[in-house]
């Protein structure tokens, strides 16, 4: 059985994990980092950078990296959450901004998944920058748990 | 096309460092912005990463929306409220592009869709609802 191998595997590290999907792609790009995790979460930062900023007078990031970094602090919840690396696919993210992330200041995305079925994986977290009562947006979002992505023989 | 440069001025810092940029105005005279693939834009091996997907949709309905608001000679300040994004199919090595419509534009609010599609219009491979809020400045 596919679960029984998987168990002989050393269960996925979410820190090291990161570090190697941060040597590429836009998860490199954005230089997301570690930050913290619990039993069904993780919390992944990403720095303050000039080149990210959203608007041309204030030195607040974009609201486009914050949902890069709630979409890869969701997946690594789920591949924490079922403790093997399994392919997945977002299916839907919401994300509802409070407020601007404090000028210069790195945002941190922490997402739990609270459920996960034969077939999808539900996530809601948030972004802050320091204070998680005081968050500069929450998310929620629903992913797809599968060996093989369906969608890529379309 | 002499708008494209004007209408890239709209465009974040984020956007125009992740690769986005104005491609043609639609017949409706919004803008039609285009990505190409590249590593900082691939998530799985070979596909779009969500994020990135998600960047280039939202860039596209802040665009359409300065669009319209420039017709109607408005240059509010513009704040994010929410973005839900659908994601259809898996983004390929491929040239991208994203257009928005604004479904609804109120004095605060406006109401906008937005589509990215890779070879065929009517395939699209991501959709996005979004809020954005419009303050005086």
């Amino acid at each position: 059985m596919v679960r029984t191998m998987a168990k002989d595997l050393p269960p996925f590290d979410p820190k090291q994990a990161l570090q190697f999907f941060c040597q590429h792609g836009h998860s490199g790009w954005l230089g997301l980092q570690y930050s913290d995790h619990g039993e069904d979460w993780v919390e992944l930062e990403l720095p303050w950078r000039e080149d990210l900023l959203g608007e041309e007078d204030r030195h607040v990031l974009a609201s486009g990296p914050i949902v890069s970094l709630l979409d890869m602090a969701s997946g690594m919840s789920i591949w924490h959450t079922k403790k093997v690396f399994t392919p997945i696919a977002t299916l839907d993210l919401r994300v509802d901004y409070q407020r601007p992330a404090k000028e210069r200041s790195s945002v941190l995305g922490r997402v739990e998944c609270y459920r996960i079925t034969r077939s999808a994986a539900f996530v809601r977290g948030i972004a802050h920058d320091g204070n998680r009562s005081d968050p500069v947006a929450t998310m929620a979002g629903v992913f797809m748990t599968i060996d093989k992505d369906p969608r890529s023989d379309r | 096309m002499t708008g494209n440069a004007d209408l890239d001025r709209f465009l974040t810092a984020y956007a125009r460092s992740l690769g986005i940029s104005v491609h043609s105005l639609g017949d409706d005279g919004l803008p039609v912005l285009t990505v190409e693939f590249s590593s900082i834009i691939e998530g799985r091996p070979g596909a779009f990463h969500g994020g990135a997907t998600s960047g280039l949709l939202e860039t596209a309905g802040y665009a359409a929306l300065r669009a319209i608001l420039q017709r109607e000679d408005r240059d509010p300040q513009l704040k994010p409220i929410n973005i839900t994004v659908q994601f259809l199919s898996a983004g390929k090595r491929k040239k991208t592009f994203a257009q928005g419509r604004i479904t609804r534009l109120g004095r605060r609010n406006a109401n906008i869709t937005v589509e990215a599609w890779q070879d065929d219009r009517n395939r699209p491979i991501a959709t996005a609802v979004m809020n954005i809020l419009m303050a005086d400045r």
